[in-house]
């Protein structure tokens, strides 16, 4: 009965679990940091600009993540409607990544240049306008709210600590691209680079 | 796209998936069957062995796991066993099946390609005018122009504020068949530049003489005044009659339709607002999104709304 010793020790069945459940993750998870198609980037990416880094920002600090995805699965019926399913090497990096889990509204890994930025303010500034259907909410204060850029190099020098071949002069240029820049400018740049990088991206 | 997804696991990682898989499913099998009791026979007082747990009273029998039950987990050990060997799983090994997600996702693309690819080469086929009649293609021509043009130009088509109204025989860029092939194909970037530098008078002039050729409420006297500057500045563009030109996109000044006037607006102010600002029209390309024949039919949807 030599399991009452696990039974009975609570420390000692959190370590066993613990064991236990990290065997998925060793096998799935931990190769994938190893893995060229994981940590190569696509042909021809970037890494954001200053102005689209503190877009992304903006993206994540008013939840969009919450309702829109950023995953094309290999499908017909989303590379129909969205363009090329997504691959690993577009997202290297990201840091969060904003894949997202719930679709309210569409998917918008190949949003950029899909629409035109003069589209994105009027949708963004009141969706209905545009998308009489619509049920997004409207987000008017992005259009008072300017950027002061104070923050932005430090941002671009955390990511680079993670990898994010930024340039010296990016960061030290980083404070002026943005500064005064109204946030929807930023928004709307983020939004327009995104998935652009695969070409022939129907 | 090719090369977008590969064995890109290293012999090493290849191996480590293998082993720790391969691993966990024997161990699985040894714990089974290592710890697997046979029926107990009652000892000599009647009783069944107990495991000597007790709790408030209450002895657990030391019987061994239901034979159904025992044979659940021998079948979720040979379906994991099957499953490695047909699919993906086991590191680099591609499995018997051969199956890879984008293959699966080729298959259904070529699928549809042989259903409907003879339905849109057909329709690819036929003049715009003509295709514009046919009930049958403007019903599949309507869907495509819900899900891709609806979003900027309506689900009427009736456009909005710097979206054009496709609905009017008002165009911006011509309205022949040829017009709106090219316009659906390749996009089109519109572009009035900002003429503050004219100054404040001078731009409320201009606006008063612009709002004037369509009968729009105007000061005629400023009008007047501004007649000269259009002449001079406007009217490279927007022709000397103020008629627009459709190889630039510039509108026609003389007719009531505006582009960029807010609901409730004055036309005046409109204009103004134009003349200060200058705009940018942008139509992003759709030749990318739906192909050549799906613009083609779309573009005799788009025709059939005002011809």
């Amino acid at each position: 009965m030599r399991h009452e010793i696990v039974e009975k020790n609570v420390g000692l069945l959190s370590i066993l679990i613990l064991v236990v459940i990290s065997f998925a993750a060793m096998v799935e998870i931990v190769p994938l940091f190893f893995a060229k198609e994981t940590t190569q980037p696509v042909d021809g990416l970037e890494p954001l600009s200053a102005l689209e880094l503190e877009g992304r920002d903006i993206y994540i600090r008013e939840g969009c993540v919450g309702c829109h995805s950023q995953m094309i699965r290999p499908f017909r019926a989303e590379t129909e409607r969205y363009g090329h399913y997504s691959v690993a090497g577009e997202f290297v990096y990201d840091h969060p990544f904003l894949w997202g889990s719930k679709r309210t509204g569409p998917d918008l890994a190949r949003v950029g240049g899909r629409y035109s930025d003069a589209w994105h303010r009027a949708h963004l500034y009141n969706p209905r306008d545009v998308v009489p259907e619509s049920k997004m909410p409207a987000y008017p204060w992005l259009f008072e709210n300017t950027l002061t850029g104070e923050h932005t190099a430090d941002k671009m020098r955390a990511l680079q600590s993670l990898g994010v071949p930024y340039t010296r002069e990016q960061i030290e240029g980083a404070a002026v691209a943005v500064r005064g820049k109204q946030e929807i400018t930023a928004l709307v740049a983020y939004l327009q680079q995104l998935g652009t990088v695969l070409k022939d991206t129907r | 796209m090719n090369n977008l997804w590969g064995d890109s696991l290293s012999g090493f990682w290849s191996a480590w998936v293998i082993v720790i898989t391969l691993g966990t499913i024997v161990f699985c099998w040894w714990l089974l069957f290592a710890n697997r009791k046979t029926d107990k026979q009652p000892n000599a007082d009647g009783n069944v062995e107990t495991t000597g747990h007790s709790a408030d009273g209450i002895d657990e029998f030391d019987n061994p796991l239901p034979r159904w039950w025992f044979m659940l987990f021998i079948g979720t050990i040979v379906f994991a066993v099957g499953y490695l060997l047909l699919y993906p799983g086991l590191g680099n090994f591609k499995g018997v099946l051969g199956w890879t997600q984008e293959g699966q996702w080729e298959e259904e693309i070529a699928y549809a390609q042989q259903q409907y690819a003879p339905i849109f080469d057909q329709y690819g086929e036929i003049p715009v005018p003509e295709l514009a009649q046919d009930g049958q293609a403007m019903q599949v021509a309507e869907r495509i122009f819900l899900n891709n043009c609806a979003v900027c130009h309506g689900s009427n088509a009736q456009g909005g504020y710097g979206f054009p109204n496709l609905t009017d025989n008002d165009w911006l860029y011509g309205g022949a068949p040829q017009d709106i092939i090219a316009t659906i194909t390749n996009g089109r970037n519109g572009l009035m530049p900002s003429w503050q530098q004219l100054g404040g008078t001078n731009l409320r002039n201009v606006a008063n003489y612009v709002v004037s050729l369509s009968g729009a409420e105007h000061d005629a006297e400023l009008a007047k005044e501004g007649e000269a500057i259009f002449d001079s500045a406007c009217v490279a563009c927007h022709g000397l009659d103020a008629t627009g030109n459709q190889a630039l996109g510039a509108p026609n000044l003389t007719d009531a339709t505006w582009l960029y006037r807010q609901p409730g607006q004055e036309t005046l102010d409109a204009v103004l607002e134009t003349l200060r600002n200058g705009r940018n029209g942008h139509m992003p390309s759709q030749i990318a999104y739906i192909g050549e024949n799906k613009v083609h039919l779309v573009a005799a949807y788009v025709y059939s709304l005002s011809n």
